[in-house]
């Protein structure tokens, strides 16, 4: 690896991480989708570097497609909802609190992928920061009992599955990346669909207004 | 009703029709001769076990479509509701077909997708509240699956040709890396086990199942549930050669021992006879998971044959379910008693339904349960294989009340009108579901079922 990939990749990886640290400090609808903006083009970044350090066209290729769809579609849709939405709808639990548990998760991160990083590359030490991703995208969903910081959660997760994939192994084959991209944006968007409809028949986001259905 | 609505109106029907002639043919072809069809540059592939499958969507989804086929809607609402029903086939279709992992993990991925605003078709707070949390659990779940595949992956760098293709797997699964395989798997199955419904992720399911429309709750609990279980299946057949049965055998076990309790825990004071029907869902998939957990051929071939038959004896009961509900306009159990003297035409399809999931022969299922009791005792399991018949005595108990008190109790509530016609009516729609559960009875006899079992066994194990 030569040193302008490694920087390439520490640069990507550092802003994913940074991202979604700060995505748990500054809960607020419009810079959650200013930061999952970033975090996308972070991983456009890493894409792009892995893809020229290996020559690999089609990785190069998938970069673009990472950056329209997690830099540029995304953001907007969630953007675009909380626009919608009444300012403040989102009383979070402490900042403190929850750059803690990220910390927490983070270790947990880097300990957990120890055999994920023996069994790949040179590129995989970065990995343990897309599972870090992983378990701060799952801090944000299960932090707030709100709609649109639940969207936002499983945005990170996505991110953080995506980044351990392209550490790993450069991505997935092409055929799946183009089929998994399709699927994470419909879900994306119907779930958008579905905050609007909540905001709607309840009032606003926050799920512990949704009691109808319990045992 | 303008032509597009109308057309709109039977393509579903026409589609699970399709889907069930193109299984018999294929289940025909790929019998006995261990025969493989390719397409699409070796990503789509027909073996046995996915022809079989094939055919059990084909049967539940015209059980579903054409029994659950209610009053016309407005053609807009038509067209778009058919049109996802459609998708929804077509995704599980995909599924089945998917050689590469990675591809069939899309196809599942693709049936959330395409049932998301059908389960909140309704409207109304249950509803959207009903299709928030399926959608978010269930991507949830699936995006551990794809985690674990995208680790799988990784698992085969090793090899220099990382590969996500099942039958290169299967055939060589010493490409794959031990310890990273472990982790690999074991999330991939977890995440499957939230769509296939399995305890402790089975929340967003009775959610999801009562909330949506018949023909819906009848595809997603009689059939979505088992083709996500069949991807459960693919994987635990590539662990069992790469790293031993143990590591699969605890977590199905497990699951499945769990998803019973929990099912039996909220089936006892359950009010609702969708929610009721959902969580014998749950139930069922647990008896799946114990099978396959127990494993070998006995075992694996009563899995197979209960997919077929809790699909059609539950579709049947979701459908009756829709019309109980139109009739009555509560899904409240105490609000739906004396059905037996009111509506014989709705009660006795309830009753021939629940008692083919209730396991009373001549329904596959009694069969099915025994074989998986029996292969427990077999492989040395004798514990499970009490467990499992204890919890199974309590679910029988618990459902069968229920059902009496629907069909037998309390006094007759009916609302008087034009009553003879609308039972004739009536009794015509149960067409579709008496075939379904004559069917459910038949496949425990029919000679052909044994050597279709066997093939698909055949192709699950890998072997060509």
């Amino acid at each position: 690896m030569t040193g302008a990939t490694a920087q390439g990749v520490a640069l990507g990886a550092g802003a994913l991480l940074l991202t979604a640290v700060l995505l748990v400090w500054r809960p607020s609808a419009r810079s959650a989708a200013r930061l999952l903006a970033l975090q996308g083009a972070a991983l456009a970044v890493l894409v792009l570097t892995l893809g020229l350090a290996e020559g690999d066209a089609e990785l190069v290729a998938v970069a673009g497609l990472v950056l329209a769809v997690k830099a540029l579609l995304v953001p907007w849709a969630i953007a675009s909802t909380s626009a919608r939405l009444p300012a403040g709808t989102t009383p979070g639990r402490s900042p403190g609190a929850g750059l803690l548990w990220a910390a927490v998760l983070t270790t947990v991160a880097f300990v957990a992928s120890r055999p994920i990083v023996a069994a790949s590359g040179e590129t995989g030490g970065a990995v343990p920061v897309g599972l870090s991703l992983v378990l701060i995208g799952f801090l944000v969903m299960l932090g707030r009992r709100d709609a649109l910081a639940q969207l936002v959660g499983f945005v990170v997760v996505d991110n953080g599955i995506a980044t351990v994939a392209f550490l790993t192994t450069g991505g997935v084959p092409l055929v799946v990346e183009l089929g998994v991209t399709l699927d994470v944006v419909l879900v994306v968007l119907i779930l958008r669909i579905l905050v609007h409809r909540i905001q709607d028949t309840f009032g606003g986001t926050d799920l512990v207004d949704l009691q109808e259905l319990a045992d | 009703m303008d032509l597009l609505a109308r057309l709109a109106r039977i393509a579903p029907t026409a589609t699970a029709t399709t889907l069930l002639a193109a299984g018999v043919g294929l289940v025909a072809v790929t019998t006995g001769g261990d025969r493989t069809l390719w397409a699409a540059g070796g990503l789509l592939r027909v073996d046995a076990l996915s022809a079989y499958l094939l055919l059990v969507v084909g049967a539940v989804a015209l059980t579903a479509t054409w029994g659950g086929l209610g009053p016309p809607r407005e053609p807009h609402t038509e067209v778009r509701f058919s049109g996802l029903l459609v998708l929804f086939l077509g995704a599980m279709t995909l599924t089945l077909l998917a050689d590469n992992l990675g591809v069939m993990w899309v196809g599942i991925e693709g049936t959330t997708i395409a049932t998301a605003f059908l389960v909140g078709h309704h409207g109304g707070r249950a509803a959207v509240e009903a299709a928030w949390k399926y959608v978010v659990l269930g991507s949830v779940g699936i995006a551990i699956a794809f985690l674990g595949l995208v680790l799988l992956y990784a698992a085969t760098a090793a090899t220099g040709e990382p590969t996500l293709s099942w039958r290169t797997l299967m055939a060589h699964p010493d490409l794959i890396d031990p310890g990273l395989g472990r982790l690999a798997l074991a999330l991939a199955v977890l995440g499957l086990a939230t769509k296939a419904g399995l305890a402790p992720m089975h929340s967003w399911l009775p959610d999801a199942h009562s909330q949506a429309p018949a023909q819906v709750s009848a595809l997603m609990s009689g059939v979505l549930l088992s083709v996500a279980f069949y991807g459960i299946l693919r994987l635990q057949a590539i662990s069992d050669l790469a790293l031993g049965p143990e590591l699969m055998r605890v977590m199905l076990v497990g699951g499945g021992l769990l998803s019973l309790t929990v099912a039996a825990a909220l089936m006892v004071a359950q009010r609702d006879y969708k929610r009721l029907l959902a969580y014998s869902s749950t139930e069922h998939m647990g008896i799946l998971a114990i099978g396959a957990g127990i494993g070998g051929p006995l075992a694996l071939a009563a899995v197979l044959l209960h997919m077929l038959g809790h699909g059609l004896a539950k579709s049947t009961l979701f459908v009756v379910a829709g019309r109980i509900l139109a009739d009555r306009g509560s899904t409240r159990i105490d609000h739906v008693q004396g059905l037996l003297a009111d509506r014989p035409a709705l009660a006795w399809p309830f009753l021939a339904g629940m008692g083919t999931l209730l396991g009373f022969p001549p329904g596959a299922l009694f069969f099915t349960e025994v074989a998986i009791l029996f292969a427990g005792w077999q492989q040395g399991l004798g514990w499970v294989s009490l467990t499992t018949a204890g919890l199974l005595v309590v679910i029988f108990a618990v459902l069968a009340r229920h059902t009496l008190v629907m069909t037998l109790g309390g006094g007759t509530r009916a609302a008087k009108g034009p009553r003879a016609v609308a039972e004739a009516g009536r009794w015509a729609a149960t067409l579709p579901l008496a075939a379904a559960l004559v069917a459910a009875s038949a496949v425990g006899f029919a000679p052909a079922v044994q050597p279709v079992l066997e093939s698909a066994l055949t192709a699950l194990a890998g072997v060509r």
